[in-house]
């Protein structure tokens, strides 16, 4: 498997994006930041399951404690602060992902798939169930978070083209820590265990550590694209805890390509691409999705990543 | 708490972990024999219970639509599994997962463009409608104890064929090692096609038998799948004896947690489930 991403072409396109705002499209700015918002979301499975092997059908757990810790700590009548409902929203979601992966982590392959599922509907319900939230209505977000250098304001969340860039550049950072991650030895460990965990084992790797400490860190990368688009939205409900969400984030996962880092941002843009698409045609924009997605398995394996490769491939 | 609640809600406890077994037994046969993880088995609930509403609507009677609902789904398991399914055997669980997944956004809306998004209500058989008067206030309806009935039959049916039929050895032959049944004559495809086909009309059954109860709503199919899992993974995969253990479980685990904690109740079979996993990874009857 290829490593290296293509540096040139991805940075021809963050450079795109950047100057994508000066074409004034205030709607294309706002859905351009949530699908990168989903890429951020979608990099930190990738980690998981693509990197680790380990395919959590549960990830929207830690997007939805995230944006549940910033709408609940925010001060009902002025703009919260960046810098403490930030770091606050993506450890809470860390620890949660901690704390489960101490269970899940004891499983493995179907079992590990349907508990990651299991747990993230606990988290749904603890949502939906309780008064911590506001039940199944959710809780609006009065004042979006801002964040000020001794008191002079840096960037405003509630300001679209803030938050458009603010959003490319976690993209951005998120894609080059994990891409650090890959080549660290701690990457290369979980690409060890992925291929062959006995091995690893029997080499004197703490396999479950590692483990733990790549669902831990998912789990608060993931928590980064909840906080943020608990800011775009403006309010959360448990829905994002849904496991529609999961599922929709492990598709773009695949979509893009399995174990490739920038297959996640590909998959990410597919997948609004493809739902936009539709949803522009029909009401049950699900309906061709679904059959796009049952196709993809069937007759594309290795995702749009590997469209390349198979295109470089002589036809013999 | 007095005793004819507790047996009230014992009995509601023992009905709801049975309906749950009907349902989740085919998936963990689906996942011992097959190797499949399948996530739109909940999506065959669902259409069993809205091919009751419309069946019965088309046939005038309850006991018609759940006859010809089971042909249906029995011969829609067949296609499923010949278009679909045998091509994800040899394939990893993540492409198992998203197929199904793209199957039970196909369903849906499938559904959605044949009936509609609205809540409907099914009728039951007259002769099941009365209920048994307990006390002066408290009944127990005779319909509940007819569902649970039903499926007390249809496991002990279960339980011979698997354990006392020729059929049943080679069902339980494929669960324990594939390549060595079919490297003995067991002609595995053909077992997969039917075994696939008789967890769809389980699923799709215990659909029709709930209908009655819960009434018929869009999202049944996903919140009785995650249960099913939850069963499963209590249960122990591929095993029918420990998919019924953990369905009874849970039913008194959701019942008594609504009586006893109604503010947590939706957590309770979670709590149990993270409790058992802690115990035994594998679950109650797996193997490590």
């Amino acid at each position: 498997m290829k490593h290296s991403p293509p540096w040139l072409l991805l940075g021809l396109a963050a450079l795109a994006l950047a100057a994508f705002p000066l074409l004034g499209q205030a709607f294309y700015v706002e859905l351009l930041a949530k699908v990168m918002i989903f890429a951020i979301f979608a990099m930190s499975l990738q980690l998981l399951a693509g990197v680790a092997g380990l395919v959590s059908l549960g990830h929207a757990a830690w997007f939805g404690i995230a944006a549940y810790t910033l709408v609940l700590m925010a001060p009902k009548y002025h703009p919260a602060n960046l810098w403490i409902t930030l770091p606050a929203a993506v450890l809470a979601a860390a620890a949660a992902a901690f704390v489960v992966g101490l269970l899940v982590l004891r499983t493995r392959g179907i079992y590990f798939i349907m508990v990651t599922l299991a747990f993230a509907q606990m988290f749904y319900f603890v949502f939906h169930d309780t008064g911590l939230g506001g039940g199944s209505d959710g809780v609006y977000l009065n004042f979006k978070p801002e964040a000020r250098i001794a008191g002079h304001l840096l960037f405003d969340l509630g300001n679209s083209t803030h938050f458009f860039y603010v959003s490319l550049g976690a993209m951005a950072a998120v894609f080059l820590l994990l891409a650090a991650i890959r080549r660290s030895p701690f990457g290369h460990a979980l690409d060890g265990m992925r291929a062959n965990e006995q091995r690893m084992r029997a080499l004197g790797f703490p396999v479950m550590r590692y483990q733990l400490a790549a669902f831990t860190l998912a789990g608060g990368l993931a928590g980064l694209a909840g906080y943020l688009a608990a800011c775009q939205f403006g309010f959360v409900n448990p829905e994002l805890l849904a496991w529609h969400e999961s599922g929709n984030v492990l598709l773009m996962v695949i979509l893009g390509g399995l174990g490739q880092l920038h297959g996640a941002i590909l998959g990410a843009f597919a997948f609004a691409l493809l739902q936009e698409g539709f949803a522009s045609v029909t009401r049950h924009w699900q309906l061709p999705m679904g059959v796009v997605i049952v196709a993809l398995v069937l007759f594309l394996p290795g995702g749009l990543a590997s469209i390349a490769a198979r295109l470089r491939r002589p036809r013999s | 708490m007095d005793p004819v609640t507790f047996l009230i809600q014992s009995l509601n406890g023992l009905q709801y972990g049975l309906l749950l077994f009907l349902v989740a037994s085919g998936l963990t046969l689906v996942f011992g024999i097959m190797g499949v993880v399948n996530l739109a088995h909940g999506s065959f609930y669902m259409i069993g219970a809205y091919l009751a509403f419309s069946l019965s609507a088309l046939t005038g009677s309850f006991f018609g639509a759940v006859a010809l609902g089971i042909v249906l789904s029995v011969v829609f398991g067949l296609l499923l599994e010949w278009a679909l399914f045998s091509r994800l055997y040899h394939r990893d669980h993540l492409d198992q997962v998203l197929l199904t997944y793209g199957l039970i956004l196909i369903f849906e809306e499938l559904r959605s463009l044949a009936v509609g998004d609205d809540v409907h209500s099914v009728a039951m058989p007259d002769f099941l409608s009365a209920s048994i008067p307990l006390t002066d206030t408290l009944s127990y309806p005779v319909y509940r104890l007819f569902m649970s009935g039903i499926c007390i039959v249809l496991a002990m049916s279960m339980y011979v064929v698997i354990q006392r039929t020729r059929l049943g050895m080679r069902i339980r032959a494929g669960t324990s090692n594939r390549e060595m049944a079919q490297g003995l004559g067991i002609d595995i495809r053909l077992l997969f096609r039917f075994v696939f086909a008789f967890g769809v009309a389980l699923a799709a059954l215990g659909g029709m038998l709930a209908a009655p109860v819960s009434s018929v709503f869009p999202g049944m199919g996903s919140q009785v799948l995650i249960l099913c899992f939850v069963v499963v993974v209590i249960g122990g995969i591929g095993s029918v004896w420990g998919a019924l253990l953990a369905a009874l479980l849970i039913g008194f685990t959701d019942t008594f947690g609504k009586v006893l904690f109604p503010d947590y109740a939706g957590l309770s079979v979670y709590v149990l489930m993270a409790a058992i996993l802690l115990w035994r990874p594998a679950g109650l009857f797996g193997r490590a």
